[in-house]
């Protein structure tokens, strides 16, 4: 690994910190008994991918500069972001609801249309 | 001795904070904690975008993301919550299962992240960084309203035509926020209770 302190930031260094992020919010949907902590699970997965998006867009951080996505990958994120409050809005209405009708929100209750 | 490279000491701090908030929201079981470490793993992420040149997205994120999408769900879980402190266990299954494929996942995407070769380094000849390419919430308007300013100096004229503005998308996405505020409204709305409850 090198020395950071000295050495410029590159293209890897902001993947691996998306990786994380998305491999944490993962195991956050997989795990999460409460339906909210779900929620927060896909946020950080939206994030993980933003992050990527916008390393990608960055002709600064990596050899081949004439790759770089531009301001393409500065859309996207803006759309990811956008999609996830509206994710976030829906997701949150249908926790409501299920509250109102069965006073919990763990997602083990949720089994009604189990076969 | 080499001077101290400040970009990447803050990239590293930001780094740290963002990886910290994210593993916390996977370890926690209490939900306003994991609200909490949520908030700092999404401002960090959105001082990596600052780093990577992106401002306006950066500001987007810490309004959009930060204010408002985490205050929906701490109003969510206060909504839902019977107890202060109120934590579900997970499953034994469940988490052990989670915990392989998660670590499996990572080794591969991060062995995946440092295996390019050409994202492992900068630009030989780096252009220098001018002003008009920092502050890009100009080209990111004119691009979201069908014009790409920002590709210009493309020689092709055959790809600058496939280069056109996010128009389309950006309607889409409005009118995708309409409904779903109809939507969230309508599903969230006081109902009278069942008779059976």
């Amino acid at each position: 690994m090198l020395n950071l302190f000295t050495e410029p930031v590159t293209l890897s260094h902001f993947l691996i910190v998306g990786v994380v992020l998305f491999v944490s919010g993962l195991v956050t949907m997989a795990t999460k008994r409460n339906a909210i902590g779900v929620l927060m699970g896909i946020e950080l997965v939206l994030n993980g991918a933003s992050l990527n998006f916008i390393a990608f867009a960055n002709p600064q951080l990596r050899v081949d500069s004439a790759m770089a996505l531009g301001l393409d990958g500065h859309f996207f994120t803006l759309f990811v972001i956008v999609l996830a409050a509206a994710e976030a809005a829906v997701a949150l209405a249908i926790v409501l609801r299920f509250y109102h009708d069965h006073t919990t929100v763990d997602i083990e209750e949720a089994d009604e249309l189990k076969g | 001795m080499t001077p101290i490279n400040w970009h990447s000491c803050f990239f590293l701090l930001f780094a740290f904070l963002a990886c910290f908030g994210a593993v916390a929201v996977a370890l926690s079981n209490q939900i306003i904690r994991m609200a909490f470490y949520l908030i700092i793993s999404l401002a960090s992420v959105a001082g990596l975008f600052f780093l990577a040149g992106a401002d306006f997205v950066g500001a987007v994120q810490l309004m959009v993301y930060v204010g408002g999408t985490v205050v929906l769900l701490a109003f969510g879980m206060m909504l839902t919550g019977r107890g202060p402190f109120e934590s579900f266990q997970p499953l034994a299954g469940q988490w052990v299962l989670g915990a392989v494929v998660g670590g499996c996942l990572l080794a591969i995407l991060i062995q995946t992240a440092v295996s390019v070769g050409d994202w492992g380094g900068t630009p030989v000849t780096p252009e220098p960084v001018r002003l008009e390419q920092i502050s890009s919430s100009g080209a990111i308007g004119m691009g979201l309203m069908g014009a790409r300013t920002d590709q210009l100096s493309e020689p092709d004229p055959l790809k600058r035509e496939g280069m056109s503005g996010y128009l389309l998308p950006f309607e889409i996405v409005s009118v995708h926020l309409l409904v779903v505020l109809i939507g969230a409204a309508y599903l969230a709305r006081a109902r009278r209770k069942r008779e059976d409850a």
